[in-house]
């Protein structure tokens, strides 16, 4: 089972809302759509669902061209930001209602819609309707009628959004143990890098409705095709600067701060990208290289310090384990660890790819 | 913005088109054909060409007719929106007296136009009827079957009466849609209950009160019954309206040819008043 | 600018008060000192806008009473208080200009225009508005709009304090840094007091100087985001706080020692005794190591967010999570572990034995 878009694109009128894409999504994989607001991600996926139909390019599935077939035809599922249930049914039903649908008989469905409920924690609510639960119980729901269906595609467009940040991370750590045993492809579109990360999977960076990369998450997130998806993939979001290499010693190019590199570049100006976490107030790595920096503004959250700090033109950003109290307008020494710089050449694309 | 595309939709349409074509087009075309020919009955027709037309558009009773008519417009607009408005921001926003406004609010628009007019035919007479009669009690010569004035006031009251609830329904669900925190800031920003008003009820009720005012347009510019069973355009033809001058010169003194003209005529203004309106409101979504 | 003091507040949406499920919030005392950056963290319905309205004056409270430099103000409108108020969306006046917004309290408030014209250049500059000041409000983007709502406060120098209910909640990721980085900067130059409620710990964390975390309609902890993160004192906070919360596991105390999981755990403090129904150890994530001895724990799932891994492992019947360094080796399937006695806590009834 696979689900590939060749060449897809969607015009409209004379704006184009997804650039020609092509992409192959295996089975049994969680795929995360990772973009802002207005990147193209529900776009695309209302072209996988075959809710909209791409201007040109073709939708495969299972080796078989569904480019014109229309989603009540197609064995898939979809959970939305908000909580969409039917109000006067009953969780059961709610959940239920797809199967009821296809004529399933009603001991399966009992049987089928008991085994989701308890997957999902429900099964204490079952004879409620949706107004008197919570947020995070209702898009339970939505997901337990999305998952009881046995889709073959599964699509979540940003379902975590409009829960507590708690309830949040409670589902997002659920997500992926849910689909672990299912014969599907799950996409799951979200703006926020965090969640990528949490749920694993391969991710597709989406920029303007072009998919700037896609790979497993974590290569994605290590090794950036180009600066863009590194950009894309990066909260709290990437410190980059113009650094210039001769020999192996790199230096800022606007102050003096230097770094022996053994990073196999020819001599030149590039650009460097550096996370957050990587720029400490304690040495880590074997590699580190001291920065000083006037302090703009630090924020603590109790396991971690984020000090937002000047050196040369730029702002930089940068985040430590633990309490690292800064007062505001301090001169404060801080160590990035060399070995996890990113490498852009003047095209942006990366270099120390290896 | 993501629209699927499908053709088949079209086959919905059929129905709704044929019976547009039964009650609008053809029976609009039978009005074209006889704006240009002159009949003598008998279905004998002689061409005339837009001589009904010229005739329409130069007499004075069509001018004193469509000036009366604007006129009658214009002054319950001008009541009915603002008097609307105000009844909306003074009722209720929740418990019981919600339900019993919005009955009470809905009761003159579910009479017939008819009965409206012999409502107020009798409630008005200056013998018998309570108004009337009330009226001259109080010491004021009223007598609106012989008086202009009179006649004018009691119709302009009798349209206020019957379709001021509209404006206030349509002002209430607008007004109900603002979000409380919009009034919460401005509270807090210390503005006045004009401010308040000007700045956000106002802005919000944009949309609603476009649609309000073209109804009422629409609605007024085009009323028959009522004023026909009221006063039957009189005295005189001091309450004549378009519509009631229109059935005048066709049913009374068969006069089709011109009739239909007039008609053609009426037709436009009410289109091209709705055109622009049109493209004002969507001028307006464009910029917001 | 002044001092607040909530004294004995309790407020029920209710005619009648039964039990205490209908009190939305229930015996607050707080004292907020002149200028400081709070915030009030809680999950969806634990009271917190309930409380943050009562401080507006836009409710007001069943019992209990408000003051305001130590002058009850109660009965107050909340344009008699003085406050300013940014609401989860942004609220403008569609139909004004952005100059028009910003002056908009003033001229209510019946400055002369020159004042009006010094004042609201000030604050567009602080806000980076300066180049918008012409343009119609309804056209700007989401955080644009927000800048506005903030900026409307800012310009009055009356206001004693600015209120902030969720107000980053349809701003996207990236701009989301921005924004709230933006107002701790604001805070720090203007000195006003300010109160930030939300259900984000990221936002209440990095934002304010004490944290007030609410809890079914009352405060369960006050105190610095440190203080909450290295010592909750309800089991609440310590699950609240912190990503992921903190471990909390039942325990026994018997014959003067803590046992879990038939191993003696030494916690901060010495505790040989306790007449509490439900005794519970607390323990956060990042305060767990892998040893050679300790408690065997079988090793579930690890998941690698790019800077950490976060590891689950169970040890009988109970889920222990551990987070680690993304670089750090860790054990296949079963290891033992150990908790760092310092930050180890008991809880009785779910409040901290000290």
């Amino acid at each position: 089972m696979s689900l590939e878009l060749k060449n897809v694109e969607k015009k409209v009128g004379i704006e184009t809302h997804i650039h020609p894409t092509s992409l192959k999504l295996e089975k049994n994989t969680i795929n995360v759509l990772l973009g802002s607001t207005l990147a193209g991600k529900t776009t695309l996926m209302q072209i996988m669902a075959g809710l909209d139909k791409p201007t040109s390019g073709e939708i495969w599935f299972n080796e078989e061209n569904v480019t014109g077939t229309k989603v009540q035809k197609r064995n898939c599922s979809m959970v939305y930001q908000q909580f969409i249930n039917y109000p006067n049914y009953t969780v059961y039903e709610n959940i239920a209602s797809p199967l009821v649908i296809t004529n399933v008989n009603s001991d399966e469905i009992k049987q089928r819609v008991g085994k989701v409920a308890e997957l999902l924690k429900l099964s204490a609510m079952l004879n409620k309707k949706p107004d008197e639960l919570s947020g995070g119980q209702q898009q339970r729901t939505a997901l337990a009628r999305a998952l009881v269906k046995d889709s073959d595609l599964i699509l979540l467009d940003e379902p975590l959004a409009n829960l507590d940040f708690k309830l949040r991370e409670e589902l997002r750590e659920e997500l992926p143990k849910l689909f672990e045993d299912r014969d599907c492809i799950v996409v799951y579109a979200t703006t926020e890098p965090s969640d990528a990360l949490m749920i694993g999977g391969n991710t597709a960076t989406l920029l303007e409705g072009k998919v700037i990369q896609y790979g497993k998450t974590l290569d994605v997130y290590n090794k950036p095709e180009n600066l863009i998806s590194a950009k894309v993939f990066s909260d709290p979001p990437m410190n980059i600067a113009e650094i210039k290499k001769d020999g192996d010693t790199c230096k800022l190019a606007d102050n003096n701060v230097q770094w022996k590199s053994s990073v196999k570049i020819k001599d030149g100006t590039y650009k460097i990208g550096i996370r957050p976490h990587n720029i400490t107030t304690y040495k880590e790595g074997n590699n580190s290289v001291e920065i000083n920096g006037k302090v703009l503004i630090s924020e603590l959250s109790g396991s971690e310090s984020l000090i937002h700090f000047t050196n040369g033109n730029l702002n930089w950003v940068s985040l430590s384990n633990g309490i690292q109290q800064k007062n505001v307008g301090d001169d404060t020494k801080l160590y990035m660890n060399t070995d996890e710089f990113l490498y852009f050449d003047q095209n942006n694309r990366l270099v120390n790819n290896g | 913005m993501n629209k699927t595309i499908n053709q088949k939709a079209w086959f919905f349409v059929i129905p709704v088109f044929v019976l547009v074509a039964f009650n609008a087009a053809i029976p609009l075309m039978t009005v074209v054909n006889y704006s240009f020919q002159e009949t003598f009955g008998n279905n004998v027709f002689a061409w005339e060409g837009t001589r009904w037309f010229k005739q329409i558009l130069l007499s004075e009773r069509f001018h004193a007719a469509l000036g009366r008519q604007i006129a009658f417009t214009f002054i319950i607009l001008l009541i009915q929106i603002p008097l609307g408005i105000g009844i909306a921001l003074t009722m209720p926003k929740k418990g019981w007296g919600v339900p019993v406004c919005l009955i009470l609010m809905s009761m003159p628009l579910l009479i017939p136009w008819n009965v409206v007019g012999a409502m107020w035919n009798i409630f008005a007479l200056p013998d018998i009827g309570f108004l009337g009669h009330s009226l001259n009690g109080l010491g004021f010569d009223y007598n609106f079957t012989q008086q202009p004035g009179d006649a004018w006031f009691t119709t302009i009251l009798m349209d206020v009466w019957h379709w001021t609830s509209l404006v206030v329904l349509l002002s209430y669900a607008g007004l109900n849609s603002i979000q409380p925190a919009y009034y919460q800031a401005a509270e807090i920003d210390g503005a006045s209950r004009w401010a308040t008003f000007r700045y956000i009820e106002l802005p919000k009720m944009k949309k609603v009160l476009t649609l309000a005012i073209l109804l009422r347009f629409m609605d007024s510019f085009m009323i028959y019954t009522e004023p026909f069973v009221l006063t039957g355009g009189g005295p005189g033809n001091t309450t004549a309206f378009l519509s009631i001058d229109l059935v005048k010169m066709a049913l009374g003194q068969f006069d089709l040819g011109p009739a239909a003209a007039m008609s053609l005529i009426y037709f436009f203004i009410v289109l091209l008043v709705c055109w622009v309106f049109y493209n004002l409101m969507m001028k307006n979504e464009a910029q917001s | 600018m002044a001092k607040i003091t909530l004294k004995d507040l309790s407020h029920s949406y209710l005619e009648k008060q039964n039990s205490n499920a209908d009190w939305a919030l229930r015996d607050v005392n707080i004292d907020w000192k002149d200028g400081g950056a709070y915030a009030l963290l809680g999950p969806s319905g634990c009271g917190k806008t309930t409380l943050l309205n009562i401080v507006s004056g836009l409710l007001k409270p069943t019992k209990g009473s408000v003051l305001f430099d130590d002058k009850d103000i109660t009965a107050f409108s909340p344009v008699e208080r003085d406050i300013a108020q940014i609401f989860q969306f942004p609220v403008i006046y569609d139909t004004m200009t952005v100059y028009d917004n910003l002056a908009f309290p003033l001229k209510n408030r019946g400055l002369s225009e020159t004042d009006i014209a010094s004042k609201v250049k000030e604050i567009a500059e602080m806000l980076e508005l300066t180049s918008t000041l012409n343009n119609r409000a309804s056209g700007l983007t989401a955080d644009g709009k927000q800048k506005i709502s903030l900026g409307r406060g800012l310009v009055r120098s009356d206001v004693n304090v600015i209120m902030f209910d969720e107000p980053l909640t349809v701003i996207d990721p990236h701009l989301k840094w921005v924004l709230r980085s933006k107002l701790k900067e604001l805070h720090q130059k203007i000195n006003r007091t300010m109160i930030y409620v939300t259900h984000d710990q990221t936002e209440a964390l990095t934002f304010a100087d004490q944290v007030v975390v609410m809890h079914e309609g009352q405060i369960v902890q006050t105190g610095t985001p440190v203080e909450l993160f290295e010592k909750p004192k309800h089991t609440f906070v310590g699950h609240f706080i912190g990503s992921p919360g903190m471990n909390i596991l039942p325990c026994e105390i018997k014959n003067g020692e803590i046992n879990f999981s038939g191993q003696k755990i030494q916690s901060h403090k010495n505790i040989k005794k306790s007449n509490f129904k439900k005794t519970q150890l607390g323990i956060r994530p990042e305060f767990i190591n892998f040893s050679n001895n300790g408690i065997p724990v079988k090793i579930k799932r690890v998941s690698n967010t790019g800077r950490h891994k976060i590891i689950d492992t169970e040890s009988n019947g109970e889920n222990i999570k551990i987070l680690s360094n993304s670089s750090t080796q860790i054990p296949s399937e079963s290891a033992h572990i150990t908790f760092n006695q310092k930050y180890t806590y008991v809880y009785g009834d779910n409040w901290i034995i000290e």
